[in-house]
């Protein structure tokens, strides 16, 4: 039976989330936005509130609830973790999109975890925090290219970890690293795999930390990786080489990891247009939905065509979430919503910049800091462009050799 | 009005008008291969000014009487989200996406080029219960709730086959459902039995007027008041058969009241038809209704003139145009993909380069973000929610994007697309009047 609104079980949940953003996050968005590598420490007792929050409830929220659901096979509906994790995400980045991805225990290296663990890792690991290090200096999209190697070391049982990682999101901050390294780099794709590394670890050497346009809130870490030993453990998915099944159980988690970026693109999209339309209220200007926008003011012939922009995104992230909770396979769709998402909320920010002027334009107000918020939302997890590869390989029926 | 009272001038290009029709049903002109010709002469003929009367209208009686109008009722709020339409919508889903693919399709280049849609394809379509979805089951009505989603599904499915044909194949079911949702009880005993049988009248929902930046709540035809009587004056852009419509929803200013819509009989005296042929829907053979001095009576106007129910049917018409365009840009995307893969340009398929299969992965976010505000409009209406927004929403973002996809599949096949040998060309004509219509259908 269609129907297309949020269900009244995740309400409460989302009026929490909402009350979260407007009263913590957003009094100290400018604040982190100045202090760039400063730790938000009011975001410890928010995190302690979050896990409180997940365990408390069979509907979970946060980075974790991404588990992929089997599907009943009885026909019947579910609305689970993935839709509940992303209406949290929608409300809290309409907070702060860098404090959101501050939050401890909040990292996609969690979710990622959440996606590919066994039972054993996820009770090891669990309720620790874990960024995600994919990127390398020479290898960003093509992540295939990757160099980082872990070569087993056969007295010991570990693995040996060399290589650089860049652009780690709270990579500093985090307990664990969710590290992409290849086993071969003579075998391509299917010898890579993700081990799980604790911060802790000696041979895991923080470089720096990088200046950002923006989620500035949010530190990102460069690594370098020497001799970096890891137990065998810390391998997640199989450790066999298997050509045929190839990238797939780590890009696995790209399928539900996807549609919470395209989520925080969502809560930064609808920050500018609820500012944006206040202000047009104040200047009077009102947005009439009746009215063919084109006999309106143009302001609000754009406001319209940006907010229906952004419902699309919202219901595109709607569904791929929907499906993953189904057990329905969704790669083309958290790829469609990625995709949509992300341009639209940089479309969406910068476009109520320029509605408002020089109010939108200047620090007193958030509305030029959600625009530089938004580029990265078109970037991390794949950026616009490998989303549209994806889509493509996917309706064309064609392969990443085919396709490039 | 009755026929009596007609000048005879009128009658007699009436009853040409009827003669003719009567020979366009039969089978002969297809016996002797006479068909398109003819009709490409009579289109000519109609498209060079020649105005001509509308049709005589049956006699519209109620057959019973109605204590108080019968209403759909609002369905249940759902308690999830879901996206997987019921058994029953799923039924008839497939089944008019079947007749889309075998015989819409099949039917749609000419159709276009003849300017219209031959009646037996109508007849077919009008057996799937497209037109009687918004009458209540007292009226003999087949849905007991109000059926938005249902009626996008099957719009999206038969636009799917054709755009032209399918604004000619539901538009008698815009007058059912208005009607339905705001009649009278006499209003509904009069008209909507004739909707849910075989002969099925020609009807139109005559909302949008020949101007530019047309606001349906800031109308040019007027109803004036004189007496008990209202009379109207003005003109209708872009019906569906006009010409052949016996029944009318007319959208005008009425005096005092605003915007508000007039049920009209073809019979009445005042009004004519032109030919209004357009860029694209050509096979809804599309016409001007003028309006003059046309006089009905007080129980001519619906839902006493709200302005409420006005404001909803101008929605549920955005709606439904909406519906239509997720069918047709679905159309263009299953068209270009094996296209795109087939064909060869330096050495590979052209779908191999970034530039060609990125216009591909457009086309398909874009026809999935348009199915889906569509979809959330339409269940809101059904829910009895407010839908407003939703509506406006998913109207801004069709208008937009059906334009571009309608372009770039024309585009993605280069100068092939541009000539009638492949359906592209026609989808960039139709889709474009997803930004343009209004009124003329419902969901």
């Amino acid at each position: 039976m269609i129907n297309l609104e949020i269900p009244n079980k995740f309400k409460p949940l989302v009026n929490q989330a909402h009350e979260v953003a407007d009263n913590v996050l957003r009094p100290i968005s400018r604040k982190y936005d100045v202090a760039e590598h400063s730790y938000p420490k009011e975001l410890d007792m928010l995190a302690s509130i979050i896990d409180g929050m997940n365990d408390g409830s069979d509907s979970g929220t946060g980075a974790t609830g991404v588990r992929r659901s089997s599907d009943a096979g009885d026909g019947s509906n579910r609305n689970g973790t993935n839709m509940s994790t992303v209406l949290s995400i929608i409300e809290m980045c309409w907070g702060d999109v860098g404090l959101l991805l501050s939050m401890p225990r909040q990292g996609l290296g969690n979710s990622a975890i959440a996606s590919v663990a066994t039972e054993e890792q996820l009770e090891h690991y669990g309720g620790k925090w874990a960024a995600m290090a994919i990127t390398e200096p020479e290898a960003g999209s093509d992540s295939a290219a990757i160099r980082t190697t872990a070569e087993p070391d056969e007295e010991t049982g570990e693995y040996v970890l060399n290589g650089e990682k860049i652009f780690v999101t709270s990579g500093d901050r985090a307990d664990l690293i969710v590290v992409w390294a290849s086993l071969d780099r003579s075998k391509g794709r299917a010898a890579i795999k993700s081990f799980i590394v604790e911060r802790s670890n000696p041979g895991l050497i923080l470089d720096r930390l990088e200046h950002k346009l923006g989620i500035r809130a949010s530190d990102t870490a460069d690594f370098r990786l020497e001799n970096c030993r890891v137990p065998k453990e810390a391998l997640m998915g199989s450790p066999e080489i298997d050509v045929k099944q190839g990238f797939g159980g780590a890009m696995q988690t790209f399928d539900n990891t996807r549609p919470l970026v395209a989520a925080m693109a969502i809560g930064v999209g609808r920050a500018a247009l609820d500012e944006t339309r206040k202000r047009l209220a104040d200047a009077g200007v009102e947005i009439d939905y009746a009215t063919p926008a084109f006999s309106q003011h143009a302001a609000v012939a754009r406001f319209l065509e940006m907010e229906a922009d952004w419902e699309a995104a919202r219901l595109l992230t709607l569904q791929a979430a929907w499906m993953a909770d189904n057990g329905k396979p969704n790669s083309l769709q958290a790829s469609i919503a990625k995709a949509k998402a992300g341009r639209i909320c940089v479309e969406v920010t910068l476009g109520c910049v320029e509605l408002c002027g020089s109010v939108g334009y200047g620090e007193n107000e958030l509305l030029e800091k959600w625009a530089r918020d938004a580029k990265i939302l078109d970037i991390f997890e794949g950026t616009q462009q490998i989303q549209l590869l994806i889509i493509a390989r996917q309706l064309l029926g064609k392969s990443s050799a085919e396709l490039r | 009005m009755n026929q009596a009272s007609k000048g005879i001038a009128e009658r007699s290009m009436g009853m040409g008008l009827r003669a003719l029709n009567r020979l366009a049903g039969s089978d002969a002109l297809d016996r002797v291969g006479a068909r398109k010709p003819m009709e490409r002469v009579l289109y000519k003929a109609t498209k060079n000014g020649f105005r001509s009367a509308t049709a005589a209208s049956r006699a519209f009686k109620a057959a019973q009487k109605l204590s108080k109008p019968a209403r759909q009722a609002i369905a249940k709020p759902r308690a999830l989200f879901d996206l997987t339409p019921d058994d029953e919508q799923q039924m008839l889903q497939e089944a008019v996406r079947d007749f889309a693919s075998e015989k819409v399709r099949p039917a749609a280049h000419d159709a276009d080029a003849a300017c219209a849609t031959p009646p037996e394809l109508l007849a077919q379509a009008n057996e799937f219960g497209v037109n009687m979805l918004g009458v209540p089951e007292e009226l003999g009505g087949v849905m007991a709730e109000q059926a938005a989603v249902s009626n996008v599904l099957i719009a999206e499915a038969l636009a799917h086959g054709d755009m032209g044909i399918a604004y000619a194949a539901l538009a008698p079911g815009a007058v059912a459902s208005v009607i339905g949702r705001f009649g009278d009880a006499e209003q509904q005993a009069s008209y909507l039995p004739s909707f849910t049988g075989e002969e099925v009248p020609a009807a139109a929902l005559a909302m949008l007027e020949p101007r530019p930046l047309f606001d349906p709540l800031k109308l040019d035809t007027k109803a004036k008041r004189d007496g008990a009587d209202w009379v109207l004056d003005g003109a209708k852009s872009l019906i569906a058969r006009p010409g052949e419509c016996e029944l009318f929803v007319i959208a005008a200013q009425a005096e005092g009241i605003g915007p508000a819509l007039f049920v009209v009989e073809s019979s009445t005296s005042g009004l004519s038809v032109q030919a209004e042929p357009a860029m694209g829907l050509r096979a809804a053979t599309t016409g001007r209704l003028v309006l003059e001095g046309v006089r009905v009576g007080a129980s001519a106007l619906l839902a006493e003139g709200s302005g409420d129910a006005y404001l909803e049917c101008v929605q549920r018409a955005r709606i439904a145009w909406c519906a239509l365009a997720v069918g047709s840009a679905q159309a263009v995307l299953d068209y270009v993909i094996p296209y795109v893969n087939d064909r060869s340009a330096f050495g590979e398929p052209i779908s191999n380069r970034q530039a060609v299969a990125f216009a591909v992965s457009d086309i398909g976010i874009e026809t999935d973000a348009m199915r889906l505000s569509t979809y959330r409009a339409a269940s809101r209406a059904d829910q009895g929610k407010d839908f407003a927004r939703e509506a406006a929403l998913a109207r801004r973002l069709c208008a937009a994007k059906a334009m571009r996809i309608g372009s770039d599949g024309v585009q993605l096949l280069g100068g092939h697309g541009y000539v009638k040998e492949h359906p592209v060309e026609r989808w960039y004509r139709d889709l474009r009047a997803a930004g343009v219509m209004e009124g003329a259908l419902l969901v």
